[in-house]
């Protein structure tokens, strides 16, 4: 029993050594903005791609049709910040291109605004927009996602780390030795909850 | 002069910018934001949004001059634009004046709209002096102990 304990804990430090940096896109076309969003997930110590509109995400992601295969392995990005008003592509319509992609679907979305109104971010949650967020953003918003998003990514490790587990002693994990980390479940729309929307605020 | 008398100078000169309802909270953001690394962050920053600034100056006393009939969305637009750019280091009143253009244009005062852009023009431009003898003054005073950033 101490040692299936052992080895579980073993493997998830070795997952949460290896940091996964989160890998954040950026889109926004005031290169102010750019700079400063930049900073805040740098210090955050985040990997940052900075794109300068939607039309720039999509073709990163590898979503604008002319290389779609080569998109998401080299991309790997954890979570996409737009800004919603940008000519050509709104931030809105880079949401939907997002969610209507069945490979950047659970991608988490957030839209970034100057501009607070009702309707505007009602649309936005309801097209599946993680969160809105007010500009100018601050380092608190940005530490607030991230621990948002590491939470997910630390269910998913345990997910890996426990099929690992069983696979090398053919038996279940010991709940006692998992504490103070719970053990995974399913990602329920519960999850959204420790974030507190902007809607709530108003 | 010594090193604590040029930080204290800093300090007061920024103080006053706040007093004077110039700057505001995002400032203090930005400068949060320095380190050992980036000591000269807010500066940077502040020197792309003039380049923002001197951009869509020209822009829209550009589209001031093609009225018959004033193009109040392109205005509002460009604005907005130079809104966000001044709200993004903290710039205060310069954001007031960019709101209230924007209710002229929303309201279709072309009067109000050019009597306001000039009003604008000249915070922009007091900011902007204030601004550049602060971080002067501040460059020289050498950087100022930040608190310790942990990673």
């Amino acid at each position: 029993m101490a040692i299936a304990g052992e080895i579980f804990r073993h493997n998830l430090t070795e997952f949460l050594d290896e940091s996964p940096q989160l890998h954040v896109l950026a889109v926004d076309d005031s290169l102010v903005d750019r700079k400063v969003i930049e900073r805040l997930l740098k210090i955050s110590s985040c990997k940052v791609t900075v794109v300068e509109s939607g039309t720039r995400a999509l073709q990163y992601l590898g979503l604008d049709g002319e290389n779609s295969s080569l998109g998401f392995d080299s991309a790997k990005v954890n979570l996409i910040m737009t800004d919603y008003s940008m000519p050509g592509m709104t931030g809105y319509e880079l949401l939907k291109k997002i969610k209507e992609s069945s490979v950047f679907k659970e991608i988490p979305v957030v839209i970034m605004s100057s501009e607070n109104v009702l309707t505007r971010i009602d649309r936005c949650l309801e097209e599946g927009a993680e969160e809105f967020l007010l500009k100018p953003v601050k380092l608190s918003d940005v530490r607030r996602l991230k621990d948002f998003i590491m939470k997910g990514k630390v269910k998913e490790g345990e997910k890996r780390s426990l099929k690992r587990m069983r696979s090398i002693d053919g038996s279940p994990p010991l709940s006692a030795t998992c504490s103070p980390i719970s053990l995974p479940c399913d990602p329920s729309p519960s999850l959204l909850s420790p974030l507190s929307s902007k809607k709530a605020r108003l | 002069m010594d090193r604590n008398q040029s930080r204290r100078q800093v300090a007061a000169m920024k103080q006053s910018l706040f007093d004077q309802g110039l700057l505001d909270e995002q400032f203090i953001q930005l400068e949060e934001l320095q380190d050992d690394a980036n000591p000269n962050f807010v500066e940077e920053i502040v020197t792309l949004h003039y380049r923002d600034s001197s951009r869509l100056i020209t822009s829209i006393e550009q589209a001031l001059k093609e009225r018959n009939p004033l193009d109040f969305n392109k205005l509002d637009t460009l604005m907005h634009q130079f809104k966000g750019s001044s709200s993004s280091i903290g710039a205060k009143k310069v954001k007031a004046e960019c709101n209230l253009f924007r209710e002229y244009c929303r309201a279709g005062s072309a009067e109000g709209c050019m009597r306001s852009f000039q009003q604008l023009k000249r915070e922009y431009a007091a900011l902007r002096k204030k601004l550049e003898a602060y971080f002067q003054l501040a460059r020289q005073a050498g950087p100022q102990e930040t608190a310790c950033r942990s990673k």
